[in-house]
This record gives structure tokens, sequence and C-alpha cells, in this order.
């Protein structure tokens, strides 16, 4: 008896309709947010994320109606981020129907927005997102979708989130992202056991075997994808199963 | 079956009273005295900082009323905050009483685990209850928290405890005081049973 590994579909919007880009370009088309959200939520997924992409000002108010209809299909927490720069636009998200708000850039710009969150949402509600790059024997953190580098240690950053207030680590790799060629082992290993917080692993999965390899090696404690369950090439119950039978500690049956 | 639920403001209780809805309860949320006392059974939700959950209930002045209704055997349930606000005190704001309707102090989960607890996990029945009816014993449920009732004097009232660094209490009830330390509107299935138990203890 031990906390199950997290399976967490994410649904990248561009506010209104759910989108899906390869290395963060090349959006396509790829459903309806609530459809989307009713499927995982019957077929077992732990957890939904839902990010606004676009973030641009005037797309804001179409997002919050998206979580709002996200929310009402869900038995499973949900998380919503993008383009949350202040609190009230956080305040706005939560009030929508999130149970979790994920920052990034904003973050890096100002950290002590993830302050600001924890102490108003508790530090449960806060999940600070980051894109992280490798470049020679680090990763530095991306920002603005992942093109842009700031220099910083990923490592050192999501030390320094959770020391914020930071309750989660939603931590991509911007190499690995849209490649399906499975997760960063080193990359989520360095960070996963380096922060007292839980880390969801993102970018690069296809095969259950990924999923596996990160939980064990990578000692993630929760895996996130997004095109690969919207186009079913991995239906989450049968990944479960596959975990399961693997001894990687899941909900299942669920 | 009338549920009311307590609005104190700073959670989203939405999502319980969606899910209470969805097993054909009749739900309204209160801020005031008069909801509390007029209430056919009472739903606490809560997430977030102690703090904020105790202020909340002073300052609209909920305590009294709210102690009156439980007093009185107006089912209850509590749910995450709404749990660690039945003991004496929180360590998480250790001069803010709780409701003291359960003896002992909610403290932290140690920290060579991660924290915040959060997650899926399984239960340790304890006893027998109304409230784990039909729910298979190795159901998970959502927790996402990192103050916990830790096994208050191998406490009297738990249902079923959880582990997470420490044994703490998960599920519990006393006469027509329910709580639990997960969130079971974010539970699937497993949850939806819980609170489908309690909507039957409560007719």
């Amino acid at each position: 008896m031990t906390l199950a590994h997290r399976i967490i579909p994410c649904l990248d919007t561009d506010g209104e309709r759910v989108v899906k880009g390869v290395n963060f370009v090349s959006l396509r088309d790829a459903g309806d947010p609530p459809a989307l959200a009713a499927r995982y939520n019957a077929e077992g997924a732990d957890e939904l994320v839902v990010l606004d992409i676009a973030a641009s000002r005037d797309r804001r108010p179409t997002f919050l109606e998206t979580i709002r209809r996200v929310a009402a299909e869900l038995a499973i927490p949900l998380t919503a981020g993008g383009g949350i720069r202040t609190l009230p636009d956080a305040r706005a998200v939560v009030q929508a129907g999130a149970d979790k708000v994920t920052v990034n850039t904003a973050a890096v710009e100002r950290p002590k927005l993830v302050s600001e969150l924890s102490r108003e949402f508790g530090a449960q509600a806060v999940v600070l997102a980051i894109d992280a790059k490798r470049n020679a024997e680090r990763w530095e953190v991306m920002v603005r979708g992942g093109r842009d580098s700031t220099g910083l240690d990923a490592v050192a950053w999501a030390q320094e989130g959770v020391s914020l207030g930071a309750g989660e680590i939603l931590l991509t790799s911007v190499d690995r992202d849209g490649t399906q060629s499975g997760f960063d082992v080193a990359l989520t290993a360095a960070i996963a056991r380096t922060v007292t917080v839980p880390v969801i692993a993102s970018g690069g999965a296809k095969l259950p075997e990924h999923f596996a390899e990160i939980f064990t090696e990578g000692s993630a404690d929760a895996a996130l994808a997004a095109s690969i369950f919207h186009d079913r090439v991995q239906p989450i119950s049968a990944l479960k199963a596959f975990l399961h039978a693997r001894g990687v500690e899941v909900r299942y049956p669920c | 079956m009338n549920v009311t639920l307590i609005d104190y403001g700073v959670c989203n209780v939405t999502s319980v009273e969606r899910a209470l809805q969805k097993l054909d309860a009749v739900t309204m949320r209160t801020t005031t005295q008069d909801g509390i006392a007029r209430a056919k059974a009472l739903v606490l939700p809560g997430v977030g900082h102690y703090a904020a959950l105790i202020r909340a209930l002073n300052e609209h002045g909920l305590r009294k009323p709210l102690l009156d209704a439980i007093g009185s055997g107006v089912p209850f349930l509590g749910i995450c905050l709404g749990l660690q606000a039945l003991y004496d005190s929180s360590e998480e704001a250790p001069d803010l009483p709780g409701l003291k309707l359960l003896p002992g102090e909610v403290r932290a989960l140690p920290t060579h685990v991660k924290l915040p607890h959060m997650g899926w996990n399984q239960l340790r029945p304890v006893r027998s209850s109304q409230l784990l009816e039909g729910i298979p014993a190795d159901a998970y449920f959502y927790f996402a928290h990192s103050y916990a009732a830790i096994a208050p004097n191998g406490d009297a009232d738990a249902v079923a405890t959880c582990v997470h660094g420490a044994e703490f209490v998960a599920v519990l009830q006393r006469k027509n005081i329910c709580a639990v330390q997960f969130h079971p509107e974010k539970s699937g299935a497993a949850g939806s049973r819980l609170l489908q138990n309690f909507l039957r203890l409560a007719e």
C-alpha cells in the first residue's frame, strides 16, 4: 500500500479546441476538451491537465469557459494553466473549477508569484511548470512555450520553486516533447531526487515501457502525455494494466 | 435528500456540489448562521490552509451554529480540512482553536516522504462503518494534504487509516459526525460511493 503513480492526460488548447504541437510548434486540431475529458475520466486517468497554449489575453474568457465545461465532466482532479501571470488570473481559473494552477514563464519572470499563489490556495494547488532543455552538462529553463532560454539551471530553479511554495513540479523535456522517443529519464531523476515535492514527467512518451521506465529509473511520481492518448495510440486502461502487471504501483483497476 | 454545503469563500465547493447532485441530492450553499441552523445535513469541504478555514468560520460567525447543529444530531460530513477542523487544534496554525469535537492535534506529516501527500492512495480498515459499504478494500482515493490526524491516541473514531510517512486517520465516524481526509468528489467511483453512503446514513 503506497501512493500510486499517476497517469495524466494533457489537453493543450487554443482556449477552445485541443491542439497538439511537435516540439512546441506546428499545431493541429485534436478535439473537443469536454468530450476528451469525459473519455479520460471513464478510462481511468488519475488527473487531467488543461493548458491554454495560445494564452492571448482576448481568448481568456473562452479558456475559463473551457475549464468550466471540462470540470463538469470530471470525478478526478483538474489542473489548469497557461498565461497565468497574477493572483487574480489564478483565482479566475480556480473559480472556474480547477483544483490546481500551473505557472511557468510568469514565475520565472517574477518568482514571488509562486509564493502569492501558495499563500492563497495552499502548496497542494500550485504546480510549477518547468520546460527544460539540455545544454552540455546541465539543463536550462526555457520559457515562452519552450522557445527562449533563460540561462537558469533547471534543478536549481525547481528547488527554488519548492522553497517559494510550489507543491508539485510539472517537468517537460523540450528535447523529447513530441518525439515519442521516451521520457527524459536523466532530467527527471535529477529533479525528482532533489526536490521534496512530487514530480510529473512530461515529453516524449509513446510506449508503455516509457512509463515503466520513468516511474522506476526516473523516480517520477506522475507522467503526463497528450497525443498518444488523444489519438488512441496508447489507451490509458491498457497502459495501467501493463504497469500493474510489471509491479509498478498504479490505481488499477479503477 | 437535502444537503447544505458550507461555502466560506476560500475553496471551490462546486465539485462537491456536483458530485452530490449526481447522486440525486438537492444541494444548497450557505454562508449564514440561519442556513446552518435550517440544514438537514451538512457538508464542510475544504482544501488549502487550516487557518483560512478556521478564520472564515469565525468571521462569518459560523462556529456556534455549526457546533449546535452537530450537537443536535444533524448528519455532518467534513472533507479534507473539514476533517482537520474537528480536532482541538492544528500544528499548521497553533493559535487558532479547532472545533474541539474530537480530541488531539492535527500534525505535519513527516518530511522523509514527498509532501504534499498528493495522489491516489489506499486505506487500512480499522472497523466496519456504513461509510465504506460496497467499496472494495483495495480502492484508491485522492489525497492532497501535508497535515493530518496522525493516529491520535489510536483514534477511537477512526474507520480507516492511510499511511504516507505516518499512519493517519483517513475516514472517521462518531455518531452523526463523519469525515474523510481525501477528496471523495475527486476520487472516481469509490469516492462517489462514499458520498452515496453518507447520503443514506443522513436520510
